[in-house]
């Protein structure tokens, strides 16, 4: 009997179109608060996370580690602009693609790749791989790779901060699927409730995993923050300025008024979902057109034609990130494994904790 | 030396870890203006107010998990549930996050928090309400867990826990609150891992703890009109526990009986007596008894509730068993 498209529960049968963009910004990035000598380094800083995540899918394919590996590569405007609004000290928790936002953030290239390597030089110590990168120094809270668990912690950073009066918002990031998750619906009444300081940013991909998000989120995710009386927007996730242009807002509206927003950010990312997915949920023209607003590519167009550097400074920037991300992979290489001691290290903060045998 | 409640113990040990620590929170559903489920948080809002003493709404996955977020950035967050039966909703929160996130960083941050409130069956109230939750705890690495059966060790127990750097699951039960008994007002505090004999003897060895505790000493008092001395150890630490204090006491009385409420299978009881037999199997003069609630879900009607819940005469039974009186 032939499946009925119109008898099944999830809409199916059709591939959809997984995201329209909002359109981009035209203000320029001296209207954004951005100085010229800005541009470079956020350049810099988006080509670093693209680079290193090209080097780190060759150095998996070659078999140099194992475990999973989620690719940001697309979403790095998120990051970027993440980084350039906030201030240093405010606090960003995300999920399992995480790479580009602990990079974007200072995590250094080594210390990442060691940690794809699971060596004790990794910037979890090689305890947490490619899902649970962490720098708690740099106020970067992980890493976490059950889907929505980590609403709830941006939270609790958000509460801590607020009892503390340090000043300090808390920023969380997480996929269109972590949206229909309890955890989500659960913390967006609390955190409304105890107005607290807190940006949840859905980056809608299109996709959770192979799923669409029409096939599983009804009606739109921002609007979910309407439920709970939260303010809510949606931003051009693959347009730095537009980003940095709805951050700049969110950022100032939260710290002022001490409550909660939920950002939807429209992204999209290049590669699969995992480095198994064979991406027949979705169309080569759908994924070649939005490689048409590349937002590196993008950022580069403007810098040059705005002749806020050459192309040829740009190209030197190129030149370096590679070779930072080439030192990274021998740094990774190099570095030895955790000692079998560390087995039992940090379980507890009790060091003399008695392990069952 | 006042005697007080079991419920005045645990509130005692808040109060006065709270007036001396600016970065404890307590938080749970009903904890504050309404005074707490069971009255264990009765004026901690009157002397704390909204900001130390929060009441929740009816979402544990939401509150376990903010509780988390605050105390990796932080704070030093109590989270009371109004039962474990219920925490059974914001159980990711504490395996997969308070357990395991200082674990996958890599040792850069903790988690000094602490999940409380009653635990294991309160009479007929259905097979939802009545789960023993200690083993399916003390499974999990990253966590520490405490049941006292006293007032005098909840409130030196939940001082540990409270001050102790890792999350630690604190149980406690319905049945429990109104218990008495003398406990000091000064300072004292009861370590981790260190169980208590509670009442010494030297023909066999009765290891129980939390609400079975009590069982056991009823138990023990009938056996010694028949002559049976039984040697009682609470554990009071679920994890890690006290299985040299166990082990030394076997070496004793050669015999023991373990009362646990959790079903048989995969329970506290099944790993403590695993450990007995790897560790003093040369001591045993009897194969090691358990007493437990059955491997089925708690029933509602009394009469069948009486036939499910571990009883004095189960125990004594048990130790019949072990020194070959039956």
């Amino acid at each position: 009997m032939a499946k009925k498209a119109d008898e099944a529960f999830t809409p199916t049968g059709m591939v959809y179109k997984s995201t329209t963009l909002p359109k981009p910004t035209r203000k320029k990035h001296k209207t954004l608060g951005l100085k010229d000598e800005q541009l470079p380094e956020i350049f810099r800083n988006m080509y670093l996370q693209r680079r290193f995540e090209e080097r780190a899918a060759q150095m998996y394919q070659k078999g140099k580690y194992g475990g999973f590996l989620h690719l940001y590569i697309g979403q790095e405007a998120v990051s970027a602009a993440t980084v350039t609004v906030l201030n240093d000290d405010d606090d960003i928790i995300s999920a399992y693609r995480v790479h580009g936002m602990a990079l974007a953030r200072g995590t250094s290239p080594g210390a990442c790749m060691a940690e794809l390597f699971g060596k004790k030089t990794g910037c979890s110590k090689g305890k947490g791989g490619s899902m649970h990168f962490f720098d708690v120094e740099r106020h970067f809270w992980g890493g976490h790779a059950i889907v929505g668990a980590h609403i709830p912690l941006g939270a609790g950073l958000a509460m801590a901060n607020k009892y503390q009066k340090n000043g300090r918002i808390a920023i969380c990031f997480f996929g269109d699927g972590a949206v229909d998750q309890g955890s989500l619906n659960e913390t967006f009444n609390m955190a409304q409730l105890w107005k607290l300081p807190v940006i949840f940013v859905v980056e809608n991909n299109g996709y959770s995993m192979g799923t669409a998000v029409e096939r599983h989120s009804a009606g739109q995710l921002h609007k979910r923050g309407e439920a709970y009386d939260m303010k809510n927007g949606v931003a051009n996730g693959m347009d730095l300025f537009s980003m940095i242009d709805t951050l700049n807002d969110v950022v100032k509206e939260v710290r002022e008024t001490n409550e909660p927003y939920f950002l939807e950010v429209k992204t999209y990312r290049y590669r699969g979902h995992s480095m198994s997915d064979p991406g027949n949920y979705r169309t080569k023209e759908e994924l070649e057109e939005f490689r048409t607003f590349d937002p590196i590519e993008r950022l580069k167009d403007y810098i040059v034609k705005e002749k806020v550097a050459t192309k040829k400074q740009l190209d030197e920037i190129v030149e370096e990130v590679e070779q930072e991300v080439l030192d990274a992979i021998e740094f990774a290489e190099n570095s030895d494994f955790p000692d079998d001691s560390e087995l039992f290290e940090h379980v507890y903060t009790q060091e003399d904790f008695p392990f069952h045998k | 030396m006042a005697e007080k409640q079991f419920r005045d113990a645990i509130r005692e040990a808040m109060v006065e870890e709270m007036r001396q620590d600016e970065s404890i929170i307590l938080m749970g559903e009903e904890v504050a203006e309404y005074n707490g489920a069971y009255k264990v948080t009765q004026g901690m809002y009157d002397e704390f107010g909204g900001k130390r003493i929060i009441d929740t709404p009816i979402s544990e996955l939401g509150f376990s998990g903010i509780g988390v977020g605050a105390a990796m950035n932080g704070l030093r967050p109590i989270i009371e549930f109004m039962t474990f039966n219920f925490a059974v909703v914001g159980l990711d929160q504490i395996i997969n996050n308070a357990a395991k996130i200082r674990y996958m960083s890599g040792g850069q941050l903790s988690i000094p928090i602490v999940f409380r409130g009653p635990n294991a069956s309160a009479g007929q109230l259905g097979a939802t309400h009545s789960v023993a939750y200690e083993s399916l705890y003390a499974h999990i690495p990253g966590l520490k867990v405490m049941y006292p059966s006293e007032p005098y060790d909840a409130k030196g127990m939940l001082k540990t826990a409270i001050r102790d750097n890792d999350p630690v699951i604190f149980l406690e039960s319905e049945q429990m609150y109104g218990m008495k008994q003398e406990v000091p007002d000064e300072e004292y505090t009861i370590p981790l891992g260190v169980g208590k004999i509670k009442r010494e003897g030297s023909d066999v060895t009765i290891v129980a703890h939390g609400k079975m505790y009590h069982l056991a000493q009823q138990a023990a008092k009938e056996l010694a009109k028949d002559g049976i001395e039984a040697e009682i150890i609470d554990p009071r630490s679920m994890k890690p526990f006290d299985f040299k204090m166990v082990i030394e006491s076997i070496k004793k009385t050669n015999r023991c009986v373990i009362v646990d409420e959790s079903h048989p299978f995969a329970g506290m009881a099944s790993e403590i007596g695993f450990i007995i037999q790897r560790d003093a199997f040369d001591y045993l003069d009897a194969p090691v008894q358990r007493v437990t609630i059955p491997d089925g879900p708690a029933p509602f009607s009394k009469h069948l509730f009486d036939l499910w819940l571990p009883n004095a005469k189960d125990i004594i039974d048990a130790v019949k068993t072990v020194t070959y009186r039956n």
